[in-house]
This record gives structure tokens, sequence and C-alpha cells, in this order.
């Protein structure tokens, strides 16, 4: 499984130099991959039937971090769809993009993609899950922003990309919080202890950390924003990723986590109440839209909406309606989008008000967009009505408010099937412009994989058979669910559930024949706008940085003396707080009286100097008294016993002052730059600084010195080292290597210099 | 001695930073200057002083005698001594360029790479 997983990547990969080949005809070829892994999981089927298959590989076993890889039902049902209707997607692409510049990339995107998911849905482990939903969000990102000289394009992916990231990262702390709860990273050990992690002071935080996660991927209410939004990419990928697979993701983790959390009124009640204003608001957002991809978006979030309600329903037959559920959306859902496709591909427009008749020109499009249409407004024998009626049954049959429960329900199918006949119908009945006489299907490869999801719809209806033991039995049995008497069937007999799904379905049907799309209806919505959630995002947005431009105006102001002002005040506060209460300095004033009269004269002349220096106002003046100050160093140096020090402190000042007196003439006067008020600020800053300087030496004087690594030297520079002068000794011997090095910096300062000296600039380059 | 040292260290420091916090490109070299020459005798400073015993073995024994200067601070301050010429020297010709190209040696007047700002 693990070569399954990788295989994806490892295409990706292999594209990046290969691309160039398979990108003319030979494209079509890459959808062996999805095809060979949607038969690899097909033969899996027994075996799952029989129990989960778990598959460890150890990656980071320290931390508990491992591609554990876990196929059961509900993997299954998932990892079928994503190859299933990557095969579909693969082969569509390679026409649809033919011929595309970038087709390579195209498809290393999708293949990362593919891997990604399957990683996603089969990792059990959460650190893995969680890398695998980044990865997606990244691949997703890539892809919506394909058409990367499109403005429109790329701020959708950034906002795809942060409101998933976003979710992506609470998913992480999830992660982390059950593991400090469970003490394991492995999803098999958590919904082993339910009861631990529901007792658990943090079951709260680690609920609304999931949320968090899977209601920004399966954009919820009030983060659906990005999907309408991710529609700027090329069709292919608003069918796989953005109706098909990744949205599903967040819907797979509820499901994969809610045999952990079934019970808790918090998970339910959260999941109905988001669920249920998901369906409901995105439903309705479909009867103002009249661009094809948008109304099949929010018809998406709408049924993103549902599966989520239904997981809040939580009961038996409310998980069965969901898998079933998940199943016929992706079948109708990605048939439309391809249909959608194909339509504008051809008439290079998507607008349901201005596209009529085409059934005469693109039959077999036709009849896929009929049938998807059916399935989504659960006409039977289409599967969309299977899941309809176990959607109204699981309904009726709770325990939360059966009442108000089927009543969204109802509502929000009528304008799905509103909106699916929209989309799947409308385009191609009454009379055909003339505009449109001379378009084309194009080719099989666009409406094949088109009409065989489409066929799907129709076949899994009157077949149900198909999938209720091989996938929905071990789906079931994987949230937990055992021994549920499943038995799938179009016709239950004449109950409420029928009269339901005839409501439904007569409702729908007189809402699509009276109500026209009209431009009015959608510039009335866009009104709105300014209250949507999108706005409220992007306005943080705006916030947020120009919350940060003032930030960094303040921070980063440029003024190299105001950055040394921060850092010196900073060091005093910190310095002086520890040595507030802990400072007692011995001090021996006695030892005054021992001072000669030539250390009490270079410390005159030497102090003289200093302010020479900072106060006189001439450069000549101000470099001849640093000479000065350097020089008394070096006397008081001689002072106390460092002939060494002495010796290098004269050559190096010497030299230091002969340089500034040898570029001297080139340099500025003096400009009296800043006020007196500036000055007396930095005056006295600068005095309690070195007030502090005095007091902490002082300080440290009082302690007695231990001094092991002086003695050392002392002792071993002649018995050792063979030399008399332990200060040189321990420069060129014991220290060697270091010496070698600070010789290395002066030659590079050296060869700096040089080079700053000769440097010649060409005229352009000189300020003008 | 030290209270002098101490006192003297400070002030040194004080001057060094007083002059890196001007405008003026010079001065900011000059203050540098100072302040290493406050980091070197600090460095001394607490290193403990000991008047008229260099840390050198004298013709017969194998070590030094009971009472020397602490070689340790002195081997540090010399590297110090030098490096930092390093960086003077090479700061003194950049200014000199620096002025030479932008005609200022106001700081003020550097914090941007446009041109005409």
């Amino acid at each position: 499984m693990l070569l399954a997983v990788l295989s994806g990547f490892i295409f990706a990969l292999l594209l990046v130099p290969f691309g160039k080949v398979l990108k003319g005809k030979w494209s079509i070829l890459l959808s062996i991959l999805p095809l060979a892994l949607f038969i690899f999981f097909l033969q899996k089927i027994p075996q799952v039937i029989d129990g989960a298959i778990l598959e460890r590989n150890q990656w980071v076993p320290q931390l508990g971090i491992n591609l554990d890889f876990n196929l059961d039902g509900l993997s299954l049902i998932f990892a079928l769809m994503i190859t299933g209707v990557g095969t579909m997607v693969f082969i569509y692409t390679s026409y649809y993009l033919k011929g595309h510049v970038y087709l390579d990339r195209f498809f290393g995107f999708l293949c990362l993609f593919m891997g990604a998911m399957l990683g996603l849905v089969l990792s059990e482990n959460l650190i893995t899950l969680f890398l695998f939903w980044e990865l997606t969000s990244i691949s997703s990102f890539f892809l919506i922003g394909f058409n990367n000289e499109d403005p429109a394009s790329r701020k959708s992916a950034l906002i795809a990309l942060s409101v998933t990231g976003l979710g992506g990262l609470c998913l992480l702390a999830a992660g982390l919080v059950i593991h400090g709860i469970t003490d394991s990273f492995s999803i098999v050990d958590m919904l082993q202890s339910s009861t631990m992690m529901q007792d658990h002071s943090f079951f709260m935080a680690v609920v609304c950390l999931i949320f968090g996660a899977a209601f920004t991927k399966s954009a919820q209410f009030p983060f659906h924003f990005w999907l309408p939004g991710a529609m700027k990419a090329p069709t292919p990928v608003s069918t796989y990723l953005h109706s098909a697979t990744m949205v599903k993701a967040g819907i797979y983790l509820l499901f994969r986590l809610s045999p952990a959390f079934s019970g808790s009124e918090l998970w339910h009640y959260s999941l109905w109440c988001v669920g249920g204003a998901t369906m409901v608001y995105a439903a309705f957002q479909t009867l103002f839209r009249d661009d094809l991809k948008s109304i099949l978006a929010y018809s998406t979030v709408s049924a993103l909406g549902i599966l989520v309600f239904l997981i809040g329903l939580g009961t038996e037959e409310a998980m069965l309606a969901g898998l079933v559920f998940l199943l016929v959306h992706a079948l109708y859902k990605a048939t439309l989008f391809l249909m959608t496709g194909i339509i504008d591909h051809a008439a290079h427009t998507r607008n349901v008000s201005e596209l009529s008749g085409l059934r005469k020109v693109m039959l077999p499009v036709a009849v896929a967009g009929f049938l998807a249409a059916l399935s989504n407004a659960g006409i039977p024998p289409s599967f969309g009505f299977i899941g309809k009626d176990l959607i109204y049954e699981a309904s009726l049959h709770t325990g939360v408010f059966p009442l108000i429960s089927t009543v969204a329900l109802v509502s929000t199918n009528v304008m799905l099937l509103f909106a699916g006949f929209l989309a799947g119908v409308r385009p191609f009945i009454g009379p055909l412009p003339t505009k449109y006489k001379d378009l084309q299907a194009g080719s099989p490869r666009l409406w094949v994989p088109t009409l065989i999801l489409a066929t799907l719809c129709l076949v899994i209806g009157l077949a149900p058979g198909l999938i209720s033991n091989s996938l929905i039995a071990p789906a079931l049995v994987a949230l937990g669910i055992q021994d549920y008497a499943l038995d799938l069937k179009l016709w239950h007999g004449f109950n409420t559930v029928l009269a339901l799904s005839a409501t439904t379905i007569g409702l729908g049907l007189g809402l699509f024949f009276l109500l026209k799309p009209s431009l009015n209806r959608e510039e009335q919505m866009l009104k709105w706008e300014k209250y949507s959630p999108l706005a409220f995002f992007e306005g943080m947005g705006s916030l947020t940085f120009r919350f940060s431009t003032l930030w960094t105006g303040m921070v980063q102001n440029g003024y190299l003396r105001n950055y040394i002002l921060v850092i010196l005040l900073f060091l005093m506060a910190l310095i002086g707080y520890g040595m507030w209460g802990n400072f007692h300095p011995k001090i021996d004033f006695t030892q005054l009286l021992d001072l000669t009269f030539y250390e009490t004269g270079i410390m005159a002349i030497m102090l003289g100097a200093i302010v020479f220096t900072v106060f006189t106002g001439s450069r000549l003046t101000a470099v001849a008294a640093m000479g000065v100050v350097g020089y008394s160093l070096c006397l008081l140096f001689v002072f106390y016993s460092a002939p060494d020090l002495a010796m290098t402190q004269f050559a190096i000042d010497t030299l230091t002052v002969i340089l500034f007196v040898l570029v001297l003439y080139r340099l500025p006067k003096y400009l009296p730059f800043s006020d007196s008020r500036v000055r007396v600020r930095d005056g006295i800053v600068a005095l309690g600084f070195g007030g502090m300087i005095t007091l902490l030496a002082l300080g440290v004087l009082s302690d007695p010195m231990v001094s092991e690594v002086s003695e050392y030297y002392s002792a071993n520079a002649y018995k050792l080292a063979k030399g008399k002068n332990v200060v040189n000794v321990i420069l060129v011997d014991f220290r060697g290597m270091d010496t070698l090095v600070e010789i290395t910096v002066l030659v590079i300062a050296a060869l700096g210099v040089f080079g700053l000296m000769k440097l010649r600039l060409k005229s352009r380059e000189r300020i003008r | 001695m030290e209270i002098l040292l101490a006192l003297m260290t400070g002030v040194l420091y004080a001057a060094g930073i007083y002059m890196i916090l001007r405008r003026s490109l010079v001065k900011l070299i000059l203050g540098l200057i100072l302040l290493g020459n406050g980091v070197n005798l600090l460095i001394f400073l607490l290193g403990g002083i000991t008047k008229g015993k260099p840390p050198v073995i004298p013709d017969g024994p194998a070590v030094l005698g009971e009472v020397f200067a602490a070689p340790l601070p002195q081997a540090l301050i010399l590297t110090a001594i030098v490096i930092s010429f390093g960086l003077q020297s090479f700061a003194i010709v950049l200014i000199k360029r620096a002025y030479k190209v932008v005609k200022t040696d106001d700081l003020d007047e550097m914090n941007t790479t446009d041109e005409n700002a």
C-alpha cells in the first residue's frame, strides 16, 4: 500500500524530467496510473470484507510517527472514488488541456494530489494524516492558480490555501492534544479510547480543533467561500478536487473520528447546526447564479452540508445515508462538472441564460447531463433516489428535532434539484441558437468519461447490490456499526418517505419551470456580498496587512541609532533587573591611597582626551584625541604587567590614526545634524550605560577570582610548549588555530580595504 | 586603583555609545574605537590587575612565581585589539568610499536603497 500511495509522488517527480515527452498526444497514457490504482483497490475488496488491512512502515518511531496505512471499508470507498474519478479526469484532461504549455506541470500536480489524497484516507497515524492533508491543500493551491497569469486565479488560490491551511494547523493541534490524552498518534488507538477522550478536560478543545479542520476543508458555513472561488481552476480540477475528492476530506475526517466522539452532545449538535445551516444557505445561493460552475459550486457546498448534517444526526441510518449519498454525489457531481467543461470548451460560455438546445449538437453530453440531473433530483430509478430515500428515513427516525431536520432537508433538496436541472438539463432543451450550429461534442476522450460516470448513476440505482455488500457494509463496520441489516433497494412501498420524495420532485420541477435564470437576481445578490464571510475574511486580510505595515514602520524604521538605542535600553533594563537587590559591591577606598602620580596623571590625560574626542568640532582633533586615548591605554597596560598588550596597542593605534588621517581629506566636515534635545537624551543613555558598566565591574571585582585556565597555561607554558612568554605561548601554541583564523580575518579585511581603495565605479553607477 | 579603572571603563563606554548614536559616519567609527578600548579595559580589569609582574617566566625556573598577572585575559585582549583593527580599517575605507559615491556621511540619508529617496 505504501507503493500505491507513493506512486502519485513518484509519477509527479518523474514528470519533471520526462514531462516534455508526454506532453503531446501521449498524455492519455498517464491515466494508466489512476486506472492501475483503481484496479489495485478493487481487488482488495474481498480482503476488506473480511476485515481491515493494516500495514505498518516505520518512519520516525522515536516520535511515534509512522507511515502506517489502514485499508478498511471507509478508506476503501474513498480510495475507489479518488482513483475512479481520477481515471476519468486524467483521460478528460488529456484532451481538455491538449496543447497547453504547462500540461506536464498540470498532470504533475494532479498526480501529487492523488497521492496525497490516497495517503490522507489511508493514514493510520494522525501526524501523517496531517501531512497528507496539507499536501492536498498545497496541490490544490497550485491547481486553482494554474492560470497563473490571471490575478483572480491567484487570489482565489491564495484564499483557498489560507483557509484550508488554517484548518490544517487545527488538525495538527488536534493531533497533538489527542496524543497528550491517549499517548499515541494511532487513529485505531484513539477510537478505542473513546470514553477516556470524552471524559478528558481537553475533550472540547479536541472537538473544536477537529471541527476547525473539517469545516474549512469541506467548505462549511462560514468557511464555505473559498470553494466557489476555487472554480477559477480548470474544469478537471473543479471536478476532481472541488467536488468529488478533496472537499470530502473533511467529511472523511468526521466519518473516521465519529466512533470516538459519538454520544457527545457538543459533537452532534454542532454538526447538526453547521451542516444544516450550510446546506440550506448554499442551496438557496444556487437560485441566484447563472454561471454553470458557480451553480455547481454552491450545490457542492450544500451537498457537503447534507453530509455533515447526517454525521451530526449520528444514528446508524444516518451514517448509512451519509455513505450512500457520498457516492451518489461524487458520481453525479463529477458528471455535471465534466459536462460543464465540455460546454465551456465548445461554446466558450458557461452562462445558463445563453445556452439552449445543445442536445442537437452534442447528444452524448446531453444524455450524460440528463442522467446526472436525474440522480441529483432523486428521481427513480437513479442511484440518487436510493440516497434520498435513506436521507429522509434517517431524518424521520432521528431523535434530534425530526420535523425541523426533515423540513430543512426537503427544502434543500428542492433547491438542489432545481440547481441540478439548471445545470444538467437546461442547456440542452429548447431551440438551438444559430451561433451554436457548428458546435461539436469534441473528442470521445471528453464525453466518454462523462458518460461512463453518468451511466454509473443509473446502473447502481438499478442494481444496488453492486455496492451494498462490497462497499457499504464494510464501511459501516469501519464506523463501528456491526451487523446492520443492510438492504439497499429502489422500492420501499408506499410510505412517508416516498411521499416526501414525491413532494421534493414535484416542488423542484415546479421551481425549475417557473424560475428562469436572470441577471437581475444575481445583481441583487451581489448587493449582499459585502456582508458575506468572504468580505469579512478579506477585510481581516487587509487589516492584518495595514497593521503589519504600521508595525514594521515602527520597529524597522531604518535608523541605525534607533535600533542601537532600543538594544541599549533593553540591555540596561535586563542587567539592571538582574543587579537589583543582588548587588553588594565591597569597595575598598583605602586602595586609593596607594596611587602613584603617574597613574593618576595618565588617567587625567585619558579623561581629557576622551572629552576632546567627543566634543571637539574638528575631525583632525577628534582623531588625534582618539590616538591619545589609545596611547594612554597603552601606558596603563605597561603599568599593569602587560607588555605584549602595550606593544600591540601602540602599533595598532598608530596605524589607525595614520589610516584615518590618510582618508581624512576625503571626508566631509562635521555638521551639526542633531538638535540639543537629542544630544541630551543620548548623553543620558550613554552615561547611564557607562555607569552601569562601572557598577558591574565593581560588583564582579568584589567576588574572589578563580582562574584555573590561567594557572594551567602558566604552569605548562614552558613544560609543554617550551616558551617563556606565557601570553605569546597561548596565542601561537595553545590557541594556535584561533590565531590562524584571526590572521585569515585580517587578510580578508586587508583585501577588502585594498579592493575598496582601488575600485573604480562605472559612470552610470555614480550618483549624479 | 581598581575603582579608578572601573570608572575609566564606564567613561569609555559612555563616550563610545554617545558617539555611536550620532548621525555622522565618522563619529560612528570613532565611537566604535572608543567602545572597543572600553571593552578591552573591562576584560583586563576583570582578569585581575597586578603591578610589575608580567607573565613571563624568568630564566632558571620552569614555572612562574607565585604572584603574576593572569596571562589569559591578555591573550584574549591581544586578539581583540588586532581584530578590531581589521574592522576599523575596513570601516574607515568604507566610509571614504561611501562618501565618494553618495556625497554624504549622514546615516539618515543612507537608510534606503532607492537612489532618489
